[in-house]
């Protein structure tokens, strides 16, 4: 009988849900030090922002005092963990065909009435589909998620490094320039903030004690089963 | 407002978690050890090129050029100086070198020089985009003949911060890249005090607080011990920030 999930995927999971963790509060404290968004290549200060970003609060940032270069040795050494455990992930999801079973989906599930349908039965609570782990909302989420803003946050934040952009200057091309790399770094990290929010949620109310038992265990996979 | 504040603690206690890690002397170690890889990666991969920072058009110039840190000195002698055209002003290149000089703004102004348009990326987060003229310094350490032991360049400044002198220092590395140049205009014109009046560093692949401004002296060393508090430079000491500021 095969394991619900891959023992790579649960290692994964959870050293990835503490680096983001870290990540995020270190770059609430980043954040504090200069509150202002931009696009393009420049900007310093208020009249030429886009967003004024609130002051994030000792209890929401690592460290839990404003200190820019402690926030940044954090984020600096978690960006490490982050980036190498998602890349040894996605090469065993290409291998043990996770990504094609479970995260793939199709242009038919895309069609507006099928997705509304889809929106539908998850707002009633069904959320099993048969033949299949996911269903087509969790699919296209964590997709998203492994493919988009992950990445994303990874490319945005070498690119806001002046080293990288000597190294590689097309990652200032890719986003327009290091200014809405920055921004763009900022959205993609509430976009997942999002998803946390949503994805716990979603857990909380659906068997949470079994959903944790499996993420750590493995559990077994019931469609197959 | 419970679940708000029941999130507050979980919050509090993480961060109360981490700020212990955060002092303590292995993590110290393993951030100290990642400044190394940062400085190891970025020139690995740019291995058989000089990786130049990025360089824009005068039409990318933003409208004004932010100051920082140290803005204004507030000295009497400084006042006059920056008020004549600093004729008394000199760069003074000491340390591990055949010939130690004393150069003058014309002496500057008389080698070969280089113009950039570069874009200055600030710790907090910030950036803005000037044109800068100056010599390369690697034609200024060229007259003064570096001795193979020197490992480290440290500039030192006429600002007083804090009561400590502002100081910074690069490797040789970044000392001999083409695009660092001891800069005494911004956009055509001699630098505005702010901006670090007469003369500044810019070290174009690394972050703001590298680019010491109102330099006096150039000098070179084998080992950054004994300077300043021993890390490097004026926040490295203060603050923790990092000496390899190309992240």
């Amino acid at each position: 009988m095969r394991k619900r999930h891959a023992l790579s995927t649960r290692i994964w999971h959870w050293v990835n849900a503490l680096s983001v963790i870290v990540l995020f509060m270190s770059g609430l404290n980043i954040s504090n030090a200069h509150r202002f968004l931009y696009w393009g290549e420049w900007g310093f200060s208020p009249e030429q922002a886009w967003l004024a970003v609130p002051r994030f609060p000792g209890w929401m940032t690592i460290p839990g005092r404003y200190s820019l270069s402690a926030a940044r040795d954090w984020h600096i050494l978690f960006a490490w963990v982050f980036a190498l455990s998602l890349l040894v992930f996605m090469l065993a999801a290409l291998r043990n065909g996770h990504f094609r079973r479970d995260l793939v989906t199709r242009w038919a599930e895309w069609k507006p009435a099928a997705v509304l349908g889809d929106i539908r039965a998850h707002l009633k609570g069904h959320f099993d589909v048969a033949g299949s782990k996911f269903n087509f909302l969790q699919r296209a989420a964590y997709g998203a998620v492994t493919f988009i803003l992950l990445p994303g946050m990874i490319f945005t934040g070498m690119a806001i490094s002046p080293g990288m952009d000597a190294v590689w200057p097309w990652l200032l091309d890719i986003f327009g320039g290091r200014q809405s790399a920055r921004s763009v770094h900022f959205l993609c990290a509430w976009a997942l903030f999002a998803f946390f929010v949503l994805h716990v949620a979603l857990v909380l109310l659906s068997g949470p004690l079994k959903q944790m038992r499996d993420m750590i265990t493995g559990g077994t996979d019931d469609a197959s089963a | 407002m419970h679940r708000r504040n029941m999130l507050a603690a979980i919050g509090a206690a993480f961060v109360a978690g981490c700020s212990r890690i955060g002092e303590s002397k292995w993590f110290e170690a393993l951030v100290d050890g990642a400044e190394g890889w940062h400085r190891g990666i970025h020139r690995t991969l740019g291995a058989g090129r000089i990786a130049l920072a990025p360089e824009y058009q005068p039409s990318d110039v933003s409208p004004s050029f932010r100051g920082n840190g140290t803005t204004e000195i507030d000295r009497p002698d400084y006042k006059a100086a920056l008020a004549s055209g600093f004729p008394e002003w000199r760069l003074a290149v000491t340390g591990l070198v055949d010939t130690p000089l004393e150069l003058s703004l014309d002496d500057i102004r008389a080698l070969p020089q280089r113009t950039q348009i570069t874009r200055h990326d600030c710790v907090e987060g910030w950036s803005a985009i000037g044109q800068w003229t100056g010599p390369q310094l690697s034609s200024i350490l060229a007259l003064a003949g570096v001795r193979p032991s020197a490992a480290y360049v440290v500039f030192h400044c006429a600002d007083i911060l804090g009561g400590a002198a502002y100081y910074e220092s690069c490797d040789m590395d970044d000392a001999l890249h083409p695009q660092t140049i001891i800069a005494h205009l911004l956009g055509g014109e001699p630098l505005p005090e702010r901006n670090g009046a007469p003369l500044r560093l810019r070290i174009e692949r690394q972050l703001g607080y590298k680019h010491a401004k109102y330099l006096t002296g150039i000098e070179l060393v084998a080992s950054l011990d004994g300077i300043g508090l021993g890390k490097g430079g004026y926040w490295e000491d203060r603050n923790g920030y990092q000496w390899y500021a190309g992240i």
